[in-house]
């Protein structure tokens, strides 16, 4: 398939070929109808709904838009608007198509999605409820699976099904393994039946082996799960007034160059002969709006919600589009002052449901950069702002550099910690990227937390073990030159590897599981003959032919 | 920071009046040097002013200036051949590129690790020469032991320029480690065997600067070849002082033989005893110090299968010995070369790839050269009428590297079996009964246009001085 058009995140409403998106009183419901030639690429149809990448950015864009300009949302039912289907997964033909990367890609950012469900579920009291009105197989379980609570109707003939490893060879990408075990706590040895199984389980069974949690008969189905929507919604603690506004998710004010992408507050270059993009993250070039009123006044213009979506845009659309480019550096323009402010106000307005869903956001961003497949260098020069939320990017980097200017402490560039960065924004471990830093250990943390507050020179920073390296203008440029031109040699694969390692160093979860044992396990077996061979069963999927599987175990 | 006039302290043509990350890191670098100078150079010499030459720029006029110095006061330079406008890479994969004038950082390590290998044999040659003139033979003999021990402390200053202007911090500190190593230094050698090797003599002494200094020529011959055009540059002014080591190694055996069969003929003998008896060292004892120097000095060229050398060569670090002479198509994948082999009990030639075989085919190169000054050695001989040749031992004798290491194999090219080996070793290889012979005769001469009693006179003096010429003032 095609992979050299541009693949553009932004969407709304009104160009959705997939979902519908419909809101009554606290409960928004999104219905799956998929458009068969809707495709994102030619080459495949999207029948029973199943889904490519454009159908999960719209689902993307739809929760976000529950999150922003649904103030009043406390639940998402997922339901299809089709006849006897839910949702079948990802589309296997349009996987037999598809390049190794993109593949990976694509499950990467439909993981994402998943994640943010829960994540939304936990951090926003946004619940989730899967309303599943037909056969629910793979991807389509998954993204199920995602959610606080799963309603299977109870028809006779409508199964959850993971056929992944019996009909295509591979496994489910999108952590269906780790929540069928780590989440609903399935016995393995049922589990294993179920996960071998093309056809699924139904009814009673799927729920007494805890599949799902709850069955309906198809006379009853629908109150039932306006009734759970409710009850979850009842639970969600996403509080607001009676008259709040939602806050629209407008166009992003971006321009796309050739070599460059241009935000308002966040900008990309790409150095393509050096194969290394560098992310400029901007400073609010004043306060930003501090009281409910003012913030609420200036609702989609509001610099956190603008950042946000733009360097959520930007990392998608190099992910996507920019394979090639291996190294991003990462710097920040402005005054810290300002962004310290922000800070403030992020923590002071907290409860306030556009500043909950805002900071959410951001936190769902810097979790893409921690698995970006891709090596972050973080560089601090003069004239940067790498304090309290912005110094989370220096954070999330597998490596940073700080400049030192002896002989000019006025222009030395420094970086300050902040409350921030104790907490606010925890990475998919749980973690603070500090507590990731340090491994926990108090007498470390202690030391930041003792020069909390203060700007950091290259050498003071250093000394607490917050930057990698603190060359001082002598050796800078060379310095930095040669530890990107030693980066973008190596191999690209095994720095992938590397670099996931190293930033998912202490404790494991449920989503650090899923993302270890795809990049692991799924990765290896989509390279694998027996599944993408001549005869591999995702390649033979669908015509007539049976899969020829080398026998070996490895 | 201390402000020093620098093109008058350290002669140098890299700007380095405006260089801050070359000034920074030499204000720290330079003290440690000379205190590495004091503690573990020439022993004895602090006091002499010695006629040397000194490089101050690299035209005709200025790469040699003579006059009396002090050796700790000796202007170590930084000097670069001038740079060959738009030079292009010509061999290896980058071949028809432009030369890099900065470290590409992909190859930063393998870079680094050349220079530092081949800067850290500069110092241990000083090192390992450092008792020599104690016993040196004559007064010109002595002032060419000095020049040898500040040029190579000036080859070591070479390097140090590379690391310190090209490799960061990291770059520093390998400066550093070069002062801090010791030759034969069993807790923090040098890096290369037989810079660990000691040189008790002055016949070890002009061995070692006829052999091992001419490894120093090919290593440097092939790094001048570089893609990275500074270390080329750097090289190629090197070798215009390798040159004049060479010279007092071959001359110096020159003399010997010279001599020797003087000697020789005058007691009308070849008995080793009586010549021994006579003061001077026999010629089958410099056979065996030859054999020696020899197969320890090509064993510094590396395994005769090397991927590194192939991963040098491809990348473009570190050419072949006159690589811009040959006519092929300097990338050599798919060409071989034989390498040596025992196979069944016998030396047996094998084809490799040429590009792993690469350590091989400099050392080849440099077998071909160091054989050329045995040639002009036995017209030494020849002309005073002795029938005897000295002889380069095969390659695959008395090695510790590579295929061959271990393998007992004759000069002449036979493996044999321990027994015959150990029946024989003794007159292949110099013995502690030989050591101690040529030990004893060393004895210090250092009186103006005096020789000790084994040498002979050369034929004329330094810089067309008289060979009395008060080289060296002991004051
Ligand atoms: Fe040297
Ligand atoms: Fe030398």
């Amino acid at each position: 398939m095609s992979e050299t058009l541009r693949v553009d995140y932004q969407t709304n409403p009104l160009q959705y070929k997939h979902w519908t998106l419909s809101v009554d009183g606290p409960i928004a419901t999104l219905a799956a109808d998929f458009d068969e030639n809707g495709g994102l690429r030619p080459g495949y149809k999207l029948k029973l709904n199943s889904y490519d990448l454009g159908v999960d950015i719209e689902l993307n864009d739809a929760v976000n838009r529950i999150r922003f300009e649904h103030p009043e949302v406390r639940t998402v039912v997922l339901t299809s608007a089709k006849e006897k289907v839910f949702c079948s997964g990802a589309n296997i033909f349009m996987l037999g198509v598809s390049s190794h990367a993109w593949k990976v890609n694509f499950c990467k950012f439909t993981n994402e999605t998943r994640n943010g469900f829960e994540d939304s579920s936990k951090h926003d009291g946004l619940k989730f409820l899967a309303a599943v009105n037909g056969a629910c197989a793979g991807g389509g379980y998954e993204v199920a699976l995602a959610c606080d609570e799963i309603i299977l109707i109870d028809d006779r003939s409508s199964a959850v099904s993971l056929p992944e490893v019996p009909l295509l060879g591979v496994l489910p990408g999108t952590g269906g393994l780790t929540r069928v075990t780590d989440k609903r706590k399935v016995r393995h040895d049922l589990a294993d039946i179920f996960c071998t199984s093309v056809e699924g389980v139904r009814g009673q069974r799927a729920k007494d082996w805890r599949l799902v949690d709850r069955i309906a008969k198809p006379a009853v189905f629908v109150d039932t799960v306006k009734q759970r929507a409710l009850a979850l919604a009842e639970k969600s603690d996403r509080q607001v007034n009676a008259n709040a506004k939602g806050v629209a998710l407008a166009p992003l004010n971006r321009t796309i160059e050739a070599d460059a992408l241009i935000y308002s507050n966040v900008r990309v270059d790409i150095d393509r002969a050096k194969r290394v993009a560098t992310f400029t993250v901007k400073a609010p070039s004043a306060m930003i709006e501090s009281d409910v009123a003012a913030i609420e006044t200036a609702s989609s213009n509001w610099y956190p919600f603008v950042l946000t979506r733009e360097l959520d845009d930007a990392i998608l659309s190099m992910r996507t589009n920019e394979l090639e480019i291996g190294t991003w550096l990462w710097k920040t323009e402005g005054d810290a002052a300002n962004v310290l402010a922000m800070d403030d106000v992020l923590l002071a307005q907290k409860d306030h449901w556009f500043v909950r869903a805002t900071t959410g956001f951001l936190r769902r961003t810097l979790s893409r950069i921690d698995v970006s497949s891709r090596s972050l260098f973080a560089l601090i020069e003069p004239g940067s702002c790498f304090a309290g939320t912005f110094l989370e990017f220096a954070l999330a980097c597998d490596r940073s550099y700080q400049l030192a200017l002896p002989d000019d402490e006025a222009k030395a560039p420094k970086i300050t910690v902040a409350e921030a960065n104790f907490g606010l924004f925890p990475m998919a471990t749980g973690q603070s990227r500090l507590q990731r830093r340090f491994y926990e250990e108090a007498p470390a943390l202690e030391a930041v937390r003792a020069v909390a507050g203060k700007p950091l020179d290259a050498d003071a920073a250093f000394a607490v073990g917050l930057i990698t390296a603190n060359p001082d203008d002598i050796d800078w440029a060379d310095e930095v030159r040669i530890a990107i031109e030693e980066r973008v040699a190596m191999s690209p694969d095994a720095l992938t590897g590397m670099e996931a390692n190293l930033r998912f160093n202490g404790r494991e979860n449920m989503v650090t599981r899923v993302f270890g044992r795809l990049t692991a396990w799924q990765n290896w077996i989509f390279q694998r003959p027996n599944a993408v061979g001549e005869k591999g069963a995702l390649k033979v999927y669908g015509k007539g032919d049976k899969a020829a599987f080398d026998w070996n175990r490895v | 920071m201390q402000s020093i006039n620098y093109s008058e302290k350290i002669p140098n043509n890299v700007n380095l009046s405006e260089d801050r990350t070359l000034q920074r890191a030499l204000e720290g670098w330079q003290p440690n040097f000379i205190d590495w100078w004091d503690d573990i150079g020439p022993d004895g010499s602090t006091q002499s002013d010695v006629y040397l030459r000194t490089a101050v720029s690299v035209d005709p006029q200025g790469w040699a200036q003579f006059g009396h110095v002090k050796m700790r006061d000796y202007r170590w330079g930084i000097f670069l051949n001038p740079a060959i406008e738009d030079r292009k890479i010509h061999f290896g994969d980058h071949l028809g590129e432009n030369a890099w004038n900065e470290v590409p950082g992909e190859y930063r390590a393998n870079l680094r690790r050349i220079i530092v290998t081949q800067g850290d044999t500069e110092p241990a040659s000083v090192e390992q020469q450092r008792h020599l003139g104690l016993t040196a033979p004559s007064m010109y003999d002595l002032r060419n032991l000095y020049q040898i021990n500040v040029e190579e402390g000036r080859h070591l200053w070479a390097m140090v320029y590379l690391l310190q202007k090209h490799f960061g911090r990291d770059g520093r500190e390998e400066a550093q480690a070069l002062l801090e190593r010791r030759s034969g230094d069993e807790n923090n050698p040098r890096i290369l065997g037989a810079f660990n090797e000691a040189t008790p003599d002055w016949l070890s002494f002009f061995m070692f600067t006829y052999f091992t200094d001419r490894d120093g020529k090919f290593q440097l011959c092939a790094l001048s070849e570089s893609a990275f055009d500074p270390l080329a540059r750097t090289t190629k002014f090197m070798l215009t002082e390798e040159a004049h080591h060479m010279f007092v190694g071959e001359s110096g055996i020159s003399r010997i033989l010279q001599r020797t069969c003087q000697v020789m003929n005058e007691l009308k003998t070849d008995d080793a005893q009586k010549l021994r008896a006579a003061g001077v060292i026999d010629l089958p004892t410099l056979q065996r110090y030859l054999n020696f120097h020899f197969s320890v000095t090509i064993d510094l060229f590396g395994a005769d299968e090397s991927s590194n050398a192939a991963t040098f060569y491809s990348s473009g670090l570190k050419g072949r010995y006159e690589e811009g002479k040959r006519n092929d198509d300097h990338q050599l994948r798919g060409q071989f070369y034989k390498v040596l082999e025992v196979r069944e009990g016998r030396l047996v030639e094998k084809e490799v790839p040429m590009l792993n075989a690469l350590n091989e085919v400099l050392r080849d190169d440099y077998i071909k050269d160091s054989i050329a000054g045995v040639g002009r050695w036995n017209k030494v001989i020849e002309k005073a009428g002795i029938p005897f040749q000295l002889t380069a031992p095969h390659k695959a004798f008395h090695r510790n590297i590579g295929a061959l290491a271990g393998v007992k194999v004759s000069p002449d090219g036979r493996v044999v079996n321990d027994a015959e080996w150990h029946a024989n070793v003794a007159h292949w290889l110099p013995t502690d009964q030989d050591r101690a012979f040529v030990g004893a005769l060393m004895g210090r001469v250092v009186e103006p246009g005096k020789f000790a009693n084994w040498i002979a006179p050369p034929a004329m003096g330094i810089n067309r001085q008289a060979v009395d010429f008060e080289y060296i003032r002991f004051n």
